[in-house]
């Protein structure tokens, strides 16, 4: 019980008849669950998008009609006018949607379940039962969110971030009623599915690493979802608490985030003696690490694809786990830089300040090493590579406005505009979505066995490349000139009226990303059906992953596990013929792992292994 | 265990690879990893406690009530008249929970609310041993020590009805109490609450795990890991109990 990487431990399960039911749906396989969730992610992702155009729509064409909008979306758009209420409640599930359901659980729950197991040389997660919970929590929380578009009053209108008091009083605006409940039973069957994934991950890194992979071995992939693993699994649990108050709130009479300023609206309950601060206090705990929850697995994946096409060694990979480890540590003590404009001490502003422009160290080193390892390489420009190097262009020009963001007395200014929306659509949306991206082209022979096409994978990247800095890098001017977010149209204001060209531009820039998107979504789909027949290993890779066979196993190998001799990153090393040495590959005269480990448990019989 | 006693400790080989770096089983790090997590959610919990509890001025001082003294039978309204709760003052916990089950009418500070903690912890203890007489292998002393483990649990929670009535047959709401500002009670109800639907997992776990200890589930399977695991779980409960009872009867 105490070893699970001996040979025998999975293989007693291989034999069981698989139907069809336990194998495409309750499934408890590591490779299955993690296309249920890329797809399930896909599925929710387009959705959101599909959210942006609209909204985006109204933005650039406040006066205009559009009749197919009644079409769509019945009585919220009457005579082919978006409904105000409606468009706070697209925006609203648009952040939710891509924050929580595609960068969290399609990024990190995709590729945590398809590569730590594969790449740290494990039969299967350590509790697949639970791993496949995990998976079933997330897709009913999924269903709930886009139970709740149906409601009466339409979904939550809170802002992704549901402030009180318009999430916790239910008759302040008509999204706050049925809908805003519902995003609450959502947000809790997530935080569920978030907890069990999160467990397992830990446990598995941990615990099930195969002989010789020592943690200065691992892939920075494995790393990254470690680290991103325990930020979820610390944060998230914050947000439960904080949505059990709410909930009471609105529910139960009490009043821990309403106070007597909202009194009036309370609904004839007099509500004393709360605060909405502590609300954002405790969203904003498990919110800002929720953004490196998101950026850390697509950072990872960065790092290994860069290395790998690059044919380099990831330059400074320790320095690489440091900085992970260091954004990690940091991500706790930094949520108040969300809240420089809600009444905080400002002498404690400017702690909160202090750390958040200290994560631009860690930061840095990473860019900075992504740099060296593309130095001088010999770069092969797969779309999972343009894809990577997207991510760093976003990095680092996203990045650089988290600068300004993070600077107090600069909030003032900024806080609450379009300069808010650009910075984390660009670090955090965008560079993300890239790295998701492009670890679909990198693992898509592993998950699917065929290969993505490739011409249209560069077309896709090109097109979303160009629209999506044509998108938000705009919004930088109209943020500066202190255009607010969240508003539903700015005809009123002649001072910001006057960004309408540049709004139709972006909008037009978004529509254009959108069509790329479609080039994907094509792609995607005809190449896991149809796709030329991947080969084992496609792009001559080192990672353990790439020595298991192209259909997939239960157990992932079909016989020993391989032990592992190096790190991961021994590309073009001199004096040798290939310029790639996979993990398994011994040295002239180096020991087998087996050898050299002391005191290893005796192989465990069956019956211990299958009880738990 | 028996053979995670066998395993080197020696720290060059212990993180290689091929084993658990802790000599645990995944089953229980998993346990220990979910407690870290819950921690946080009570941690979040009590946070909001404090942010409430500070945003009022301090409990008034209690000059006229000594322990043990005979008390009027409306005490709550003898002390809202005393002055002593306040709405916009936090009231005095020891003023608050001073009742005893069968004794009226005497000021018996806190002392009910010490024999559940004094319940809770010796539960632990109990545990302990259960989860000691799990690695001799003996099952009889498994099983008694878990009955005993489940009694003290189920006597907490008996407890806790006790108190949550009387709180509530003092006036104690959601949206209002008697004593003081009105997320007093709100808070009392949902921290201890969330704590006792805890103990309330716990002894539902532990009842599962006597019956297989009856069945000889473990002493087929060669250990008793199972015990130890739902034991973490058991003093995890009891150690976020110590701070509930800090933070909320003593502070």
């Amino acid at each position: 019980m105490s070893d699970h990487n001996m040979n025998n431990h999975h293989e007693d399960h291989g034999h069981h008849k698989e139907t069809f039911i336990s194998k495409y749906i309750f499934s408890m396989d590591h490779k299955m669950i993690s296309r249920q969730f890329l797809i399930t992610g896909i599925i929710m992702g387009t959705l959101g998008m599909l959210m942006s155009m609209i909204f985006r729509l109204q933005l650039a064409y406040p006066d205009m009609k559009f009749s197919f909008l009644e079409g769509i979306l019945g009585h919220w758009g009457k005579d082919g006018k978006l409904d105000p209420n409606f468009y706070l409640a697209l925006i609203t599930i648009h952040g939710t949607i891509m924050v929580f359901f595609v960068l969290t659980a399609g990024l990190s729950g995709t590729f945590s379940n398809l590569l730590i197991p594969l790449q740290v040389g494990a039969r299967d997660m350590a509790s697949p039962f639970m791993n496949m919970l995990s998976y079933w929590f997330f897709f009913l929380s999924s269903v709930v969110l886009v139970f709740s578009l149906f409601v009466d009053g339409g979904p939550a209108s809170a802002g992704w971030t549901v402030y009180p008091p318009l999430s916790a009083l239910p008759k302040a605006i008509p999204g706050s009623g049925t809908g805003m409940t519902l995003w609450l039973v959502s947000m809790i069957l997530f935080i569920a599915s978030s907890l069990l994934g999160g467990i397992n991950y830990i446990a598995t890194i941990l615990n099930m690493r195969t002989l010789g992979m020592k943690m200065t071995r691992l892939p920075l992939t494995i790393w990254a979802f470690l680290v991103t693993a325990v930020l979820g699994l610390l944060s998230f649990p914050v947000l439960l608490g904080g949505s059990l108050l709410l909930v009471f709130d609105r529910s139960f009479g009490t009043s821990f985030y309403l106070s007597e300023i909202v009194a009036e609206f309370a609904g004839g309950i007099e509500r004393t003696g709360g605060s909405p601060i502590l609300f954002q206090h405790l969203f904003w705990f498990l919110g800002h690490p929720e953004v490196y929850i998101i950026l850390l697995p697509a950072l990872g994946i960065t790092s290994e694809v860069i290395a790998t096409n690059s044919r380099k060694p990831i330059f400074g990979y320790r320095a690489m786990i440091g900085s992970i480890l260091a954004i990690g540590v940091l991500s706790f003590i930094v949520w108040g830089h969300h809240m420089f404009l809600t009444g905080m001490n400002p002498f404690l502003g400017s702690v909160f300040m202090l750390g958040t422009l200290i994560i631009a160290v860690p930061s840095a080193v990473k860019t900075f090493n992504y740099l060296a390892t593309l130095w001088q390489g010999n770069l092969q420009l797969t779309p999972a590579m343009m894809f990577a190097i997207g991510l760093v262009s976003f990095f680092i020009s996203g990045g650089l406005t988290g600068i300004y963001l993070g600077n107090a007395a600069l909030d003032i200014n900024l806080h609450d505009t379009y300069f808010v929306v650009a910075h984390f659509h660009l670090v955090m949306g965008s560079a993300a979505i890239f790295g998701m991206m492009s670890g679909i082209y990198h693992w898509f022979p592993k998950m699917f066995g065929r290969m993505m096409n490739e011409t249209a994978g560069q077309i896709h990247f090109w097109l979303t490349l160009i629209s999506a800095y044509c998108v938000f890098f705009p919004m930088h001017f109209m943020g500066l000139a202190g255009v607010p977010r969240r508003y539903y149209a700015n005809t009123a204001y002649d001072q910001f009226n006057v960004f309408i060209d540049m709004n139709q531009f972006i909008t037009i820039a978004a529509l254009l990303g959108g069509l790329a998107q479609v080039i994907f979504l094509v792609n995607f789909f005809y190449s896991a059906l149809k796709g030329r027949k991947a080969t084992q290993n496609p792009w001559n890779s080192n990672t353990l992953e790439w020595t298991a066979p192209v259909e997939h196993l239960h157990g992932n190998w079909p016989g020993e596990i391989p032990h592992v001799y190096r790190w991961a990153y021994d590309y073009s090393k001199p004096g040798h013929n290939e310029d790639f040495i996979p993990q398994n590959v011994p040295d002239k005269g180096q020991v087998d792992p087996l050898e050299e480990a002391t005191g290893l448990p005796e192989p465990v019989k069956n019956e211990n292994s299958a009880t738990h | 265990m028996a053979n995670t006693t066998n395993l080197s400790t020696d720290k060059k080989t212990s993180w290689g690879g091929g084993k658990s770096p802790f000599s645990v089983s995944y089953g229980k790090l998993m346990m220990w990893i979910f407690l870290l997590s819950d921690a946080f959610t009570f941690s979040s919990l009590l946070i909001a406690y404090g942010f409430i509890r500070y945003s009022f001025p301090s409990p008034m001082e209690n000059t006229i009530v000594k322990p043990l003294s005979h008390v009027a039978e409306h005490f709550t309204e003898a002390m809202n008249k005393a002055g002593l709760f306040v709405q916009d003052h936090w009231p005095a916990p020891e003023l608050v929970f001073n009742h005893f089950p069968f004794i009226h009418g005497i000021h018996l500070p806190l002392f009910f609310v010490s024999l559940m903690t004094f319940i809770l912890i010796f539960s632990s203890v109990t545990m302990v041993l259960a989860v000691e007489a799990g690695h001799r292998m003996q099952k009889k002393e498994v099983a008694n020590y878990m009955l005993l483990t489940i009694i003290g649990g189920a006597a907490f929670l008996g407890c806790q009805a006790w108190e949550w009535t009387t709180f509530i047959g003092e006036g104690a709401k959601l949206y209002g109490n008697p004593f003081g500002p009105r997320s007093f009670a709100a808070l009392f109800f949902i921290v201890t609450g969330f704590h006792g639907f805890h103990v309330f997992s716990g002894v539902v776990l532990n009842i599962i795990i006597y019956i297989n200890v009856l069945n000889g589930t473990y002493e087929k399977r060669g250990h008793y890991e199972m015990v130890e695991k739902v034991g973490l779980y058991w003093h995890f409960v009891d150690l976020v109990w110590v701070f509930v009872f800090t933070f909320f009867y003593l502070i």
